[in-house]
């Protein structure tokens, strides 16, 4: 499923995730909703809104912002900054996409396994 | 002198000869191979060549004159069958020659997808004057084609091919066409200007097989559709071709490897055109080429210059087909958009800002300005001096601002602004300027607007456009920060205008948001599929998760899980399989709804597709206990068993549910049939409920008891069973065409009233037969179980992308 190349992990293909979606990486620490945006670009960020811990891979896609399903917070995918009138940052890690797959900065996976 | 020999005789390797020739005429012996039985000809011509607009000699670089003079030894229509490097010859078909430099321009193959049926007869690329030749003989002016890849290519093949007199199928694989060159937006101008011009455009159409014994006879899509054709083009993309390079031993990545020189890892042999990779790199417009080949014929000469790629720009060589893209135009990290939309005239224009300069560009429509735009690009110019005018281009200064009313101002005359009555935009603005100068007065004489009242907020702005400055529209509620247009408006106008996609409500609306928000796309999702159920594709990213995953999201982010029980009933089969289910998937909460059926509570994400599985298997169906959507329809047991039961109501309200179930609604509808005015089902607080009395059936309409407490209204009594549902079917539809998103029916019905309601399906036998036979149309396509669709389909997609989990603990 994963294979380590240089400090990058391979987490699936871009094709497994609609676009304006989002799936889940699951890690030790919890998981991570790796979302995909109408211009195809790729974001990672905890999948817990700080609000109610809402699981923001199950929300709505717009823009570069993702909608909490459970109580329509609002974030920038980029800065995980909550917007408009609530106050609230999702962690957010480094994503990137190369040749149809989607990769994940592996120091990160192994911050989060080793803590 | 020494000996040069060129591989493939393409628009790259006739640059590389012209530029050498000019350089030095002296330096070398040339010989040219082509494969092709002919010289150089400007490829990029080939489709004005198809559509007949051009003959091929108009299309010719090189002809036997120009290799003549300067002594070209031309062996065309003869393959290469090897290189042998350490004797340095080229060994063709007809004998070897020998090489001092060796220039490799094989170009690029087309890419056949390997479905059944490729090699038949009649399916051909787009690559070469023989595939030209080909379609022109299979076409002969007549017969049906299919042309598989809307992207540059496939496009420009389709446009000739019906200038052809064809009848033009295209099927692409993405969602939009050209999805590497244009956004959505402008990929749908794009379609739109095809399909006018008669060419059928099918986005997300996979190609299964191609039909045909002796020949073609038609295409499979992988959702068994089946389109007839005679002829099949192939223009899903090209790959390098680089089978001899590779086979020589010269290094091959994705294309032909070269530097920055053009040398490929033997130095003395040197690749130019689409055949070649650099920095990881490939290369299939012409630009590149040319400077690639300009640096060829200099290292050549032993001048030394180096390949810098280029920032590039698109044009689509289609006739009335105006569209221009350069640079990157994704979204990103402190990019900032600046839209222009110009619904009359079919104008889009986005440029991508970045720290003060324009990065990218998409044009559609007016690309006049195109040139300067691309300049700003490539020099990296300021723009925060101009930023407020620069949508406007080079020409304008000073500025106007976007117009609100614009998308009321483009609509043709003939559009229908109220359809209660029928009143087109040209009658009112016959009236208006026969002295109907505000609302009631446009009400009173064109009776717009004067029925349910939706399209009050259109004829303001007729009033507005027609009568400018003159008259003040009173501020509505829009529908998000997307629009300033209300829900009612964008519903009548969805209708009018014939919208059929989200790209075109946010194209023909003037939507200020690229893809719209969490408001208002699960709103105009419901809106498209409600009123193009044939032609709209539902889009499950713009429906909120629970209709998404069909199941309804907790406060912990598990699951319930509710199968249907038709009328409240059940077996004891069922019953146990629903047991079953919560002891195999650890259910920690059942309960019994209000809506006479078992909810599931607790049941994680990822289990969804299996327990649906399980209870599928035990005859059972998605609840849509989640949906804004038909839900119950709760029974009393009726006359089979109360000693006060008149009517069957147990066998009426299955009947219904069989009827309604899987329909899509603007909020949700729950049903409940009473078999005496004992009320034991409760139908008279629900949104269509029945009570059985003697002499026939009550149907009220609108009732409530959630955050309001509303008692229905009697819609009308009926004598028989069939009536009673026909009712209820024409009452769903009426509500699923006409209300707003998220108002339940008693809401609705207060805007528009009840009278309004009845004349159309009580009084109006006509209307009612319409209604039924649109509901019933939509369910053809809607109503099925997306619980068993989901396990066979997508069940994947519930699992999680990656597990790190388990790495860990190993």
């Amino acid at each position: 499923m994963s294979t380590v190349a240089n400090d990058w992990v391979d987490v699936g293909s871009l094709d497994a995730i609609p676009q304006r979606g989002a799936r889940v990486v699951k890690t030790p620490l919890g998981c991570v909703a790796v979302f995909r945006t109408h211009e195809d670009r790729v974001f990672a960020l905890d999948n817990a809104c700080p609000h109610k811990k809402g699981p923001l891979a199950e929300g709505i896609v717009h823009g570069n912002s993702v909608t909490c399903p459970l109580h329509n917070w609002v974030f920038d995918l980029e800065t995980g900054q909550a917007q408009g009138a609530d106050q609230g940052q999702v962690a957010t890690y480094p994503a990137r996409v190369d040749d149809g797959r989607i990769w994940l900065e592996a120091s990160f996976l192994q911050l989060r396994a080793a803590e | 002198m020494k000996k040069l020999v060129v591989i493939g005789a393409g628009m790259a390797s006739g640059r590389v000869l012209e530029h050498l020739f000019e350089a030095d005429p002296a330096a070398y012996d040339v010989t040219l191979f082509n494969a092709e039985p002919r010289g150089n000809y400007n490829r990029i011509m080939l489709s004005p060549v198809l559509s007949g607009e051009k003959s091929f000699e108009e299309i010719v670089t090189h002809d036997d004159d120009w290799y003549a003079q300067n002594n070209v030894t031309c062996r065309f229509g003869e393959a290469v069958t090897g290189i042998d490097r350490d004797r340095k010859v080229v060994i063709g078909a007809n004998g070897e020659v020998e090489y001092d430099k060796l220039v490799i321009a094989t170009g690029s193959a087309p890419f056949i997808i390997p479905v059944p049926g490729k090699d038949l007869p009649g399916v051909v690329a787009f690559r070469d004057l023989d595939d030209v030749d080909k379609m022109k003989e299979a076409a002969g002016g007549r017969g049906r084609a299919v042309v598989i890849g809307g992207g540059l290519l496939g496009l420009e093949a389709a446009a000739a091919l019906r200038l052809q007199g064809m009848d033009v199928t295209v099927l692409h694989l993405m969602g939009h066409l050209m999805e590497r060159q244009l956004d959505e937006s402008a990929g749908f101008l794009l379609r739109r200007d095809l399909e006018n011009r008669g060419i059928e455009v099918k986005c997300q159409a996979s190609t299964a097989e191609i039909l045909g014994t002796d020949k073609v006879e038609g295409v499979k899509l992988t959702d068994d559709t089946v389109i007839p054709a005679d002829l099949v083009v192939m223009a899903v993309g090209i790959r390098p071709e680089t089978t001899i390079a590779k086979a020589a031993g010269v290094e091959v990545g994705r294309g032909i490897q070269v530097d920055a020189q053009m040398l490929t890892s033997d130095p003395d042999i040197l690749s130019v055109g689409e055949c070649v990779e650099f920095n990881g790199q490939l290369f299939g417009l012409v630009a590149p080429l040319y400077d690639q080949a300009k640096v060829v014929a200099a290292t050549l000469t032993e001048y030394k210059t180096e390949f810098v790629p280029k920032e590039l720009s698109t044009k689509l060589k289609v006739t009335g087909c105006d569209l221009f893209s350069a640079g990157d135009f994704a979204d990103g990290e402190g990019r900032e958009d600046i839209v222009f939309r110009d619904p009359a005239r079919g104008i889009y224009k986005r440029l991508v800002i970045e720290d003060n300069k324009v990065i990218g560009a998409v044009f559609y429509g007016d690309t006049a300005d195109s040139n300067w735009f691309f300049g700003l690009i490539k020099d990296g110019t300021d723009i925060s001096e101009m930023r407020e005018t620069l949508i406007f281009g080079p020409g304008f200064q000073g500025g106007a601002t976007a117009d609100p009313m614009a998308a009321v101002a483009a609509l043709p005359l003939d559009a229908e602004i109220c359809g209660c009555n029928g009143v087109s935009k040209g009658q009112i603005v016959e009236a208006i300027q026969g002295g109907a100068t505000d609302l009631a007065a446009i009400k009173a004489v064109t009776k717009a607007s004067a029925s349910c009242g939706t399209c009050t907020g259109l004829v303001e702005q007729v009033l507005g456009v027609t009568l400018g400055d003159d008259f003040v529209i009173p501020a509505a509620q829009s529908m998000c920060g997307c629009t300033d247009l209300t829900h009612e408006e964008v519903r009548r106008l969805i209708k009018s205008q014939e919208l059929k996609s989200m790209a075109a409500v946010h194209q023909e609306l003037g939507w200020k948001t690229s893809c719209g928000c969490h408001v208002c796309r699960p709103a105009l999702n419901f809106y498209l599929l409600a009123d193009w159920p044939v032609e709209y594709q539902d889009d499950p990213q713009s429906r909120f998760i629970n209709e998404r995953k069909h199941a309804n999201i907790q406060k912990d982010g598990t699951y319930s899980v509710v199968p249907r029980m038709w009328g409240g009933m059940t077996t004891p089969d069922e019953l146990r399989a629903i047991a079953d289910a919560a002891e195999k998937y650890n259910v920690p909460t059942v309960h019994v709804t209000g809506g006479q059926r078992i909810d599931l509570l607790g049941v994680k994400g990822e289990d969804l597709p299996d327990i649906w599985a399980d209870l599928n298997k035990a005859g059972m169906v998605s609840g849509h206990a989640y949906a804004k959507g038909l839900r119950t329809v709760k029974t009393c047991v009726g006359k089979d068993h109360c000693r006060f039961g008149t009517q069957d109501s147990t066998g009426l309200g299955i009947k219904l549910e069989k009827k309604l179930w899987g329909s899509w609604s603007p909020h949700k509808v729950k049903l409940a049939v009473s078999g005496c005015p004992r009320n034991c089902a409760e139908a008279t607080c629900k949104d269509i409920g029945v009570v059985c009395v003697d002499s026939g059936y009550q149907i009220g309409v609108g009732g409530a008891a959630g955050m309001d407490v509303k008692e229905t209204e009697r819609l009308a009594d009926v004598a028989s069973e069939q009536e009673a549902i026909d009712l209820a079917t024409a009452f769903m539809q009426l509500y699923r065409e006409n209300a707003k998103y998220l108002d339940r029916p008693y809401k609705w019905i207060a805007k528009v009233g009840l009278d309004w309601v009845k004349e159309r399906i009580v009084d109006d036998l006509d209307e009612r037969r319409a209604l039924i036979e649109r509901f019933e149309l939509s369910q053809s396509i809607y109503q099925k179980d997306p619980w068993a669709e989901h396990v066979a389909e997508i069940a994947d997609t519930y699992k999680p992308l990656a597990d790190f989990q388990l790495e860990a603990a190993e």
